[in-house]
């Protein structure tokens, strides 16, 4: 494939936003935008959660806990002087990012999996003190007015869909940009071997920390909009099983060496899981994306991406334990 | 003439067990060193310590009049403090010239007053490549290598930083009688063009060529420190090398 | 105000005992063989559900039960190896897959025990739930004593086991260096094969225990990932002494924290030493 500078990458992905959202108008079915809010949503927290885990190696098991960053965020806000969407996407945002970075300092100096460890403690402590916090609702949950309409006229929901929308195609287009740039090469070079690389003058810490602000910067985001559309938060559903894995298996599934991965992953298992939860238990949902993620992990560990691709980026490496 | 690397000694302890014990040496610009001694003595210990990948306790390492304490392993790279791995440890899902344009963009563009543009970083990675002589193989992957290749890589790597001191960590073992006057021939035009060179080795011919002066390490302390010749015939270092 | 405090102590020494059993598992197969098995609570509330059934069904003690287990829960962890090692170790890659497999592991049991069970709580009767000891003023709750001197056995047990046997003393061996006991022509592999069995024979043991001391529910095992983690680590890894001083601590400073703070903020405590050993002292504090 000839390479797309990414400047124009950027301009088709733009184009097709607002192709698709033109194309929204003509819909009068709201359960397309709930159903494709949660698709879009997946397609953000899987891109996000690929810079960190795909592009340098890191994996972020608390994927939930920046997610309900942006989630508890909007609430706050809401509450304090009900403002703008985007400016609670905006918050969200920072503040999760800040998180990232303020844990990323602490423990990405270590092993990996000493980062993957902390993540997931985050993850439930945040939960914890969500839980214990009265101002946001506690364990009993928070209720949010979802407004009638958006600020461009038609349905609230579907203002959350376009939004949404917009924050996949930034997130797509952060991912890309990151690709091909100098942080890019410095990323893989931390996935591929983390002390050649070090040897070769690239500033790991640096970078890790930039990738580990960026990606729960995107997740925050994400989770900011959250309030609106269930109307009703409370700390499971915030903090709820689903993103746990489904940002994992998504990106593991679809193919972590590019951005198209995790978009695939995730326009496939959550359009797969939108329609199977009509007729199957959610938790019996779970269990199957957790058995399928498992399944490739162990079997296809590049990805359906990777089961296309001949010659491929990143293909196994024999194990080093073999030599002298 | 201050060295460029001078180490005082340099102290490094595993919980219990003691790798080194108060190292010194000093290395002048433009010299080619060997350092020997037998498996388990110390040297990758130190190499990992003087490159940064590795923190000593005690003693002090000093660069180019730079003390190098607590700094990151990049950083002293960019220094002019290079070094290559006695496991060959290439990025796999990079190209050969893509795993060359790393200390490319991240070393040399990272100096003061110098900054390469793609065209400029291009040119340079082609010419490390043709003088490792990998060019023919500059879009291969690492995993089609063969395993002199692998090691040529890896110095390229290296020498692509351009370096003031190159610390070259078992970079023929296990290679072919030929493929050992390839490396050794490969360093010593680096030397030639100025850059001082540590070689680290187990294979006897290849360092007596090389060195202009001999470092033997045994059980974390130097035991001997001078001309080759001189080195071989201290009765510590042959005990120490029985059989060798 | 004292006897508060005092009990306080005393139940957190309680629950710290019963800290180390859980973590004993994770300080052999991540402090010792450093594999990183994030599902190891996976298999303590396993252990916690299968007692459960006994006890429901059969009336059977849960100790008794735990024991019963371990010869199961042993050839699944056994299993478990077989598939990470052929998957994972051997192609040497068990950064981002490893972990993801583990991961998998510990969701996976979750979501099926929530199908199997639902999200109530489960919990065992036994004759000494219930009824308490008393030491002066202190209040030792039997159904906390009784885990925690089965906790003493196991850890007690365990490292006799691995200083005195051939093959406890191979798995220290392999735990330090892999190449030397490959030229003593014993395969690694075996050796880590039967330390990472028994690791989740001791999570079994360890579940049933927890179900004594509290009623169980699925999401349970969550809130263990950071203690036990935090608990090898503070430790040293590999450890043993570290682990149960570690394990001692965070009970002590859990049982205050939920004495004066209250018990939700339970799991935030673990989380916090870990951060805190992470960020100073990585190697813990007995480190090798």
């Amino acid at each position: 494939m000839p390479y797309i500078p990414t400047r124009y990458f950027c301009l088709i992905a733009a184009v097709i936003t607002v192709a698709i959202a033109a194309a929204s108008r003509l819909v009068t079915n709201d359960y397309f935008f709930f159903a494709g809010y949660v698709v879009l949503q997946y397609v953000v927290m899987s891109t996000a959660w690929n810079i960190l885990g795909g592009y340098t190696g890191y994996v972020n098991f608390g994927t939930a806990g920046f997610f309900a960053i942006g989630a508890y965020t909007a609430v706050v806000l809401h509450k304090l002087f009900a403002p703008w969407l985007p400016v609670s996407i905006v918050a969200g945002g920072v503040l999760a990012g800040l998180v990232g970075l303020g844990m990323g300092y602490l423990t990405l100096r270590l092993r990996g999996v000493f980062f993957a460890i902390a993540t997931l403690a985050l993850a439930i402590v945040l939960q914890t003190l969500v839980t214990n916090w009265d101002f946001v609702g506690g364990s009993r949950g928070v209720y949010i007015i979802r407004p009638a309409t958006g600020p461009f006229g038609h349905g609230y929901i579907e203002y959350l869909f376009l939004t949404m929308l917009v924050l996949s195609t930034i997130s797509i287009c952060v991912a890309r940009a990151i690709e091909h740039s100098k942080l890019g090469y410095g990323l893989a070079t931390i996935r591929d071997d983390e002390l050649a690389a070090e040897a070769s003058g690239v500033p790991t810490l640096k970078l890790k920390l930039i990738a580990t602000m960026l990606s729960g910067a995107l997740m925050g985001m994400c989770g900011a909009p959250l309030p609106y559309y269930v109307t009703y938060l409370d700390p499971s559903s915030g903090f709820n099983l689903a993103f746990a894995v489904n940002s994992i298996a998504m990106p593991l599934i679809g193919g972590t060496s590019s951005w198209l991965g995790p978009v695939i992953g995730a326009l496939l298992l959550a359009t797969i899981q939108q329609i199977a939860t009509v007729t199957i238990s959610s938790a019996l949902n779970l269990l199957i994306v957790g058995v399928i993620m498992v399944g490739f992990v162990t079997v296809a560990p590049n990805g359906i991406i990777g089961l296309f691709e001949r010659g491929g980026r990143a293909r196994r490496r024999p194990a080093q334990k073999e030599a002298a | 003439m201050s060295a460029l690397l001078q180490i005082d000694r340099l102290g490094k302890r595993f919980g219990g067990f003691v790798a080194l014990e108060s190292i010194d040496l000093a290395v002048a610009a433009g010299e080619r060193v060997g350092l020997i001694g037998p498996n388990g003595s110390g040297k990758s210990t130190l190499v990992n310590c003087i490159a940064g990948a590795l923190r000593n306790e005690s003693g002090s390492v000093t660069f180019d009049g730079k003390r190098l304490d607590g700094l990151a392993a990049h950083s002293r790279t960019r220094l002019g403090l290079a070094r290559s791995f006695q496991l060959p440890k290439p990025f796999h899902s990079m190209t050969v010239a893509e795993n060359l344009h790393v200390p490319a963009l991240y070393t040399v563009n990272a100096r003061h007053g110098q900054h390469l543009s793609h065209a400029e970083i291009d040119r340079r990675v082609e010419h490390v490549l043709t003088q490792v002589g990998l060019q023919e193989k500059a879009n291969r992957r690492p995993r089609d290598l063969t395993q002199i290749e692998m090691r040529k890589l890896e110095l390229a790597r290296a020498m692509t930083a351009d370096p003031k001191l190159l610390i070259a960590d078992e970079a023929m073992a296990g290679l072919s009688h030929s493929e050992v006057d390839d490396i050794l021939a490969l360093l010593m035009r680096l030397n030639a063009q100025g850059v001082t060179v540590i070689m680290i080795e187990h294979i006897m011919r290849a360092v007596m060529t090389f060195s202009q002066r001999l470092v033997v390490l045994v059980a974390g302390r130097k035991i001997a420190d001078g001309a080759p010749e001189d080195v071989v015939r201290n009765p510590e270092v042959v005990k120490a090398y029985i059989g060798e | 105000m004292l006897s508060l405090l005092v009990n306080a102590i005393v139940a957190g020494v309680l629950l710290g005992g019963f800290y180390a059993a859980v973590s004993v598992g994770l300080a052999l197969s991540f402090g010792m063989l450093d594999i990183a098995n994030l599902a190891h609570p996976a298999f303590i509330i396993l252990g916690s559900f299968t007692a459960y059934i006994l006890n429901a069904r059969f009336g059977i003690d849960p100790v008794l039960s735990g024991v019963l287990g371990l010869p199961f829960f042993y050839l699944l962890g056994s299993a478990i190896y077989q598939i990470y090692h052929f998957s994972f170790e051997r192609r040497g890659e068990e950064a981002l897959q490893g972990l993801s497999f583990f991961f998998g592991i510990l969701f996976i049991t979750e979501v099926a025990l929530i199908l199997i069970f639902g999200v109530d709580y489960r919990f065992v009767t036994a004759s000494y739930i219930g009824p308490s000891v008393y030491i002066g003023d202190a209040e030792l709750p039997l159904r906390m004593l009784v885990p925690f001197l089965v906790a003493i056995v196991m850890v007690g047990g365990l490292q006799l086991f691995l200083s005195k046997t051939f093959i406890g003393r191979a798995i220290l061996a392999v735990s330090q260096d892999d190449l030397a006991l490959r030229l003593m022509s014993i395969r690694p592999r075996r050796i880590k094969n039967i330390a990472f069995a028994i690791s989740i024979a001791t999570a079994s043991l360890a579940g049933a225990c927890l179900i004594i001391i509290q009623p169980v529910e699925p999401s349970i095992g969550r809130d263990y990932i950071g203690r036990v983690f935090a608990i090898v680590v503070l430790g040293g890894m590999g450890s043993f002494p570290g682990m149960l001083a570690a394990a001692m601590l965070i009970g002590v400073m859990e049982s205050l924290t939920a004495t004066f703070y209250g018990p939700s903020w339970s799991p935030a405590v673990a989380f916090g030493f870990l951060l805190l050993t992470l960020a100073v002292r990585p190697a813990g504090l007995m480190g090798r």
